[in-house]
């Protein structure tokens, strides 16, 4: 049966799309079994649909032609307009397809599930019972990846690798955007998106240096988010790891809130150490010292809320507008137009607030946000909505 | 200097010259155009005196046919707006390889995508379906207009106003750069916080209003208002689509309507629907906007097919195969329609079982479709076939159409979603659905109707030009980009690494170049068609040896539509009435009773746009002043009772003899 | 033409009607179908609310803020005016002009106290710290309990203009088609409180 597949796959890239035989189909051609599977899904429905379509496109051109005004020899009979057998027939036809390829479906969508860690490292063999799997969490930041590597404590910007025929654990989550994380020779994509945490399970069978990138629309540097997927061997895996940790920095929660400010096309950056519970604190949307996190406010919504003297959780917990603050102390105002400022929406340039709470001089850590943001000197009522202070206020 | 900051402040909230873009040269010279060309529009209108004819004959209007006419006027308007900016992407992606940035940078061009989108869909193709709808509906159920004849004429400026709404943006601050469905948080206040956002959601929710009200009008029109015998099977099958695409309407946008007014709740006030912190959920926004985007496309695609089932009856001179089966398909489609919104997001993460039941939905869907495309085929089958040109477009159509079928299947197994989602293979696949069914469908439905709603037929060298450019150009744009979908491509993406994807959009962007001669082309069969007017004439009212109702009175129907009011027995009514020796009755004319013309639901439109204008730039005082007038024109409008008028007997036997005359020299 | 007749399709029946047709009125189906559609506004709105209503943000529930008394009046002020909107639909029935306008006016009175007492609810909640911005709890509640009142906010400007209409025209068929219509809208208005009194008060406070 696979090879079967593999054959009529072959098949269908040759013989239908003799151009493409020269360009790089990944979809078509990939290197990780799920990504495999997926196309030999797509090569089966095609081939069961054609079943219906060719006949169709035939049958049209042929009525269109014999049918014609100017071929009186052909019958005409213009009552003609029921038949239940024929009715039967074009109701069933279409019907058999989608009953085959309904249970192709229910079927393939529950075995190629991105949740379900894998059962095999490719079409012919299992995976061996002593593999360890390797634990990737995805970070989708604004508009770079994050990757890290809990087993071995290091982290990467732009830039994945992984040993091959090695199940790869995806942890997936984003800062601020929907984006997707996609690895086309990998596996299939999902939703990276912020506060949430996705899963995908997947292998790679052959070395390699593949493209990956984000396949849902974030914003501005949304082109450029991309990076590069190493398939190695494990010695070349060690051996990647090893350089990681001896060109990378550390990666504390306060590089990280200045890597997560907007920026595109960033280069590959490596980080030798990773602070604890970092994925964690970014998943839950605490990275930042004085944030309440998701899991904590979960905690407390299903105990039944905080109760009505729970003034101060709103200000830990307020996460979006960090970016419309900023502006309130001295960056150009995000409320006006991007012709206004020159700037677009989300200016890429380092924000100023961001910084303030780590300051030395500043910050016992239950501070309220908006009290750690505020620089001396700048009006007590408090940031005015940011359109109305265009060019007005200075720190 | 303080005190008189607050007071530009309150008066123009936060518009100021900054926010005009005058240092994009492209849209200068846009700017230029528009104003020249407006200038142009205006002064010809002037010197012709024409602006009384205008006001009196067709914006007051609540006839039916006008309206149906002014709303495809706004439709090709809107095409041409549409379309640059297709041409616009399809040139950015063709040069934007190797470090070359393109002539459009980011900012630009993400507001180029989300207004080819929004445009395309809400300004273009609505507006164009509900024309049709407008127009036939009441001619082919023998109606004298539609049900409620003011909300028609205030339905059709609403979804004007909603596109002034959107082109202003083009020229005042920026319009959203979000993608078409505007996915918070990126449409969120924090992430959005220009206006762009506020023009999208503001001019959606103008039209929109129009949309809904519109579609309760031809709904209450096709239930209550259907000639004397005209049982529901024997309606039309152009009416029964547009009674299931006109449910829809009324069934899913009050869920966009609400969809966009919590989204503008989290932009305006804070609120916490769809943001990251503070509980709210982005995901519901997706759901939400998807339940009512997946029925949106069979809103469009329902009456196309309607016109298809019209045109392949009429000019295979035989009557439509499978009509029971027909009108059991659409309704079937319509009630699938909303349990299918889950497959644009298999990608989310929710279950295999969740997306396996989704997935499977989807694809039961095709197989009503599939027995419609089998109905027109057999249609076909022993019929007399005569190629004039709504027939090339049909032809056209149900090859196009399967291969679109077929790609939106692929697309609804979950695991094979999960590598073609959001890629160029999606963006290839809904314009194959999109052009080959939607499109190419109106373009038949203006063809056929044409000479039905102005006395002549268009011309048909142009005509067969336009059809060929845009079919042959469809496949030129739209097959590379299926091929680079399956080489991991995705959308939205205004520049690109890998050099060897460039042959394929230069590939595209050509084809692009031949649907604008196609365009171009059908612009100029309008114009030809005009000035060849007496050539192309058509005396008859029934040109094609039509099959329904509206090819029984004259071309162009009489204000009253119907000097009386024809009695129907058999679902091919018009056929069966000339089958059977109809004679058209000569005289004993009585008078008719017409609805009269109002402004109201122009200066309502007018004053939304105002109402918008002040919400978008947060100048407040003009959004309160306009909506308090708003309230004040509506209620004054309830105390006029005088709304009706009789044509009196002796205009319309005046008119019907002149038809008499008319069909006499033919003979 | 190319029709060829055939034997049975000789006989000519009835093709059109020599006297004026007058299809039955559609304002009411018409209404009716605004109302379905105004119901999916409403319907989305639950539904946000039902995904929504447990997400405190750490801060105030249901419990917390709702005063169930208070509500229960509410509830009773926009029942008992369904109740004398009934009464002025009969007067209207017998034709009674004046005393349909008093029903009318008692019925506004109660919508104007019931709008009152929301209005107090809010600027109560508001108070406290808990209005729409606090959580996306209070967000879909206020949003879902507003929109409510701006219903009744403009069935209330309706309901004046109608009696301004009557008492200048006196009970016309036109004026009795709109009153049936606001009818109409104002029982579904209550329908719709009672959706948001079970469904958002008591469960949320209860549930």
């Amino acid at each position: 049966m696979q090879s079967l597949i593999k054959f009529v796959g072959r098949l269908f890239l040759f013989v239908s799309f003799p151009a493409l035989a020269g360009c790089n189909l990944v979809v078509m051609s990939p290197s990780g079994d799920i990504a495999v599977q997926q196309r030999d899904l797509i090569v089966v429905s095609t081939v069961l649909m054609l079943l219906i379509i060719v006949p169709v496109i035939f049958l049209t051109l042929f009525f269109a032609w014999r049918y014609r005004s100017s071929n009186t020899s052909a019958p005409y009979d213009p009552e003609w307009h029921h038949s239940t057998r024929l009715e039967v027939i074009i109701w069933s036809a279409p019907l058999a397809i989608i009953i085959a390829l309904g249970a192709v479906t229910w079927i393939s969508t529950h075995k190629l599930d991105p949740y379900r860690p894998l059962d095999r490292l490719d079409a012919e063999r299992a995976i061996p019972a002593e593999a360890k799997p390797l634990t990737v969490e995805v970070v989708a930041l604004d508009w770079k990846w994050l990757f890290l590597y809990p087993d071995y404590g290091i982290a990467t910007v732009n830039e994945i690798a992984a040993p091959v025929d090695v199940p790869i654990n995806f942890k997936i989550t984003a800062s601020s955007m929907m984006n997707s994380f996609y690895v086309p020779a990998l596996a299939g994509m999902i939703y990276a998106m912020p506060g949430m945490q996705t899963r995908l399970h997947a292998v790679m069978n052959e070395q390699g240096e593949y493209e990956g990138l984000s396949t849902n629309y974030s914003g501005d540097g949304f082109s450029h988010m991309r990076f590069k997927f190493h398939g190695l061997q494990q010695a070349g895996f060690d051996e990647w790891v090893a350089r990681v940790k001896a060109q990378g920095t550390a990666l504390s929660r306060d590089a990280y809130l200045k890597l997560e400010k907007p920026s595109a096309r960033e280069p590959v950056r490596y980080f030798a150490s990773v602070e604890n519970g970092l994925f964690d604190a970014i998943l839950n949307m605490c990275a930042r010292p004085g944030q309440m996190c998701m899991s904590e406010m979960m905690h407390i919504d299903m105990a039944g809320g905080g109760g009505a003297e729970s003034h101060d959780n709103r200000a830990k917990l307020e996460y979006d507008n960090r970016h419309a603050d900023d502006a309130a102390h001295g960056e150009a105002a995000p409320g006006a137009t991007f012709p206004a400022t020159g700037n677009p929406a989300r200016s890429p340039e380092p924000a100023k607030g961001i910084d303030a709470p780590h300051q030395p001089t500043e910050t016992p850590i239950q501070q309220n946000m908006h009290e750690g943001h505020t620089t001396p000197g700048s009006a007590p009522g408090g940031p005015a909505a940011p359109q109305m202070n265009q060019g007005t206020t200075q720190p | 200097m303080f005190g008189n900051s607050t007071l530009t402040e309150f008066i123009f909230g936060r518009l100021s010259w900054q926010a005009i873009p005058y240092h994009e040269p492209i849209l200068v010279v846009t700017f230029a155009a528009v104003v020249l060309g407006g200038i142009a529009l205006l002064a010809l209108i002037t010197r012709y005196k024409l602006w009384g004819y205008l006001w009196t004959e067709w914006f007051t209007s609540v006839d039916h046919k006008k309206i149906g006419v002014m709303y495809i006027v706004l439709a090709i308007i809107m095409l041409l707006r549409g379309f640059a900016d297709a041409i616009m992407m399809r040139i950015q992606q063709a040069i934007a390889f190797n470090g070359n940035e393109g002539y459009l940078n980011p900012h630009h061009y993400d507001q180029i995508f989300t207004a080819h989108g929004v445009i395309m869909i809400f300004f273009v193709a609505m507006p164009f379906v509900t024309g049709f709808m407008n127009y036939v509906v009441p001619l082919q159920i023998g109606a004298r207009d539609v049900s409620f004849p003011f909300l028609n004429n205030f339905s059709f400026w609403m979804t004007t106003a909603g596109a002034i709404i959107i082109m202003m943006s083009l020229f005042v601050g920026e319009f959203a750069r979000t993608g078409w469905l505007a996915y918070p948080p990126l449409s969120g206040a924090d992430y959005s916080p220009g206006v762009g956002v506020d023009y999208y959601i503001w001019g959606l929710q103008v039209a929109g209003v129009g949309t809904t009200l519109s579609g309760i009008n031809l709904i209450a029109t096709i239930v209550k208002m259907r000639a004397p015998g005209m049982t529901f099977m024997k309606m039309p099958v152009f009416t029964w689509t547009s009674l299931c695409t006109n449910i829809l309407i009324v069934a899913t946008f009050p869920i966009l309507t609400a969809t966009l007014a919590l989204l503008s709740l989290d932009r305006y006030v804070g609120t916490n629907f769809f943001t990251n912190d503070l509980g709210g959920n982005p995901m519901m926004y997706v759901n939400l906007i998807w339940i009512w985007g997946h029925p949106e496309v069979y809103i469009l695609v329902l009456p196309a097919f309607g016109i298809f089932s019209e045109v392949v009856a009429t000019f295979s001179g035989k009557r439509l195969f499978g009509y029971a089966s027909m009108v059991y398909a659409t309704c079937v489609i319509m009630i699938l329609s909303y349990i299918v919104w889950l497959h644009h997001f298999f990608t989310m993460g929710a279950g295999a079982s969740v997306n396996a039941f989704f997935g499977i939905t989807t694809m039961i869907i095709s197989i009503p479709t599939g027995a419609k495309m089998f109905n027109w085929l057999f249609t076909m089958y022993r019929g007399r076939i005569r190629y004039e040109l709504p027939m090339y477009w049909t032809i056209g159509f149900m090859v196009t159409f399967v291969i679109g079928g077929m790609t939106g299947v692929m697309l609804a197994i979950p695991p094979a979603d999960f590598v073609l989602h959001n890629s160029l293979f999606l963006i290839a696949h809904f314009h194959n659905v999109i052009i080959g069914g939607v499109l190419f469908g109106l373009m038949a439905g203006i063809v056929y109707w044409w000479p039905k709603a102005f006395g002549y037929k268009l011309d048909p060298f142009w005509g067969k030009m336009s059809f060929w450019f845009w079919q042959i150009g469809f496949f030129v744009a739209f097959m590379p980009l299926y091929v680079l979908g399956l080489m991991g491509v995705t959308r939205r993406v205004s520049q690109f690494e890998d050099p060897s994807l460039q042959i394929w959009f230069i590939i595209a962007a050509f084809g692009a170049f031949l649907i604008a001669i196609g365009i171009a082309s059908f612009i100029i069969q309008l114009v030809v068609s005009f000035l060849k007017r007496d050539q192309l004439r058509d005396n008859s009212g029934d040109p094609w040896d039509g099959r329904t109702l509206e090819w029984s009175t004259s071309s162009p129907p009489p204000d009253y539509n119907f000097a009386f009011t024809p009695v129907v027995h058999d679902h091919d009514s018009w056929y069966d009435m000339k089958r059977r020796g109809y004679e058209r009755p000569l005289g004993g004319f009585k008078q008719i009773h017409m609805p009269r013309n109002t402004g109201t639901g122009l200066i309502l439109a007018a004053l939304s746009v105002a109402l918008a204008f002040g919400m978008i730039w947060y100048m407040w005082w003009l959004a309160i002043l306009s909506f308090v007038a708003m309230l004040a024109v509506a209620i004054g409008h309830t105390f006029n009772y005088n709304r009706d008028f009789y044509i009196p007997a002796e205009t319309v036997t005046t008119t019907e003899d002149a038809r008499s005359e008319l069909l006499a020299e033919r003979t | 033409m190319a029709s060829n007749i055939q034997a049975q399709d000789t006989d000519k029946p009835e093709f059109y009607l020599t006297e004026e047709h007058h299809p039955e009125g559609s304002t009411m189906l018409g209404f009716w179908l605004y109302l379905m559609s105004d119901c999916l506004i409403f319907a989305t709105l639950f539904a946000t609310h039902g995904v929504l209503g447990r997400s405190y943000a750490a801060g105030p529930s249901p419990a917390d803020l709702f005063n169930l008394p208070l509500v229960a009046v509410n509830t009773a002020m926009l029942l008992l005016s369904s109740i004398t909107y009934g009464f002025a639909m009969l007067q209207m029935e017998r034709n009674a002009k004046t005393e349909t306008l008093f029903w009318l006016g008692v019925t506004g009175v109660f919508g104007a106290i019931f709008l009152g007492l929301e209005l107090y609810e809010f600027i109560h909640l508001i108070h406290e710290g808990a209005g729409p911005t606090r959580s996306a709890f209070l967000s879909s509640f206020f949003t879902l309990v507003g929109t409510h009142g701006l219903h009744v906010t403009f069935g209330i400007i309706w309901l004046i203009t109608l009696m301004v209409q009557v008492s200048m025209r006196g009970l016309i068929p036109e004026n009795r088609r709109r009153l049936m219509c606001l009818s109409m809208f104002w029982h579904f208005l209550d329908v719709i409180w009672i959706g948001v009194f079970s469904f958002v008060y008591l469960l949320g406070v209860l549930g």
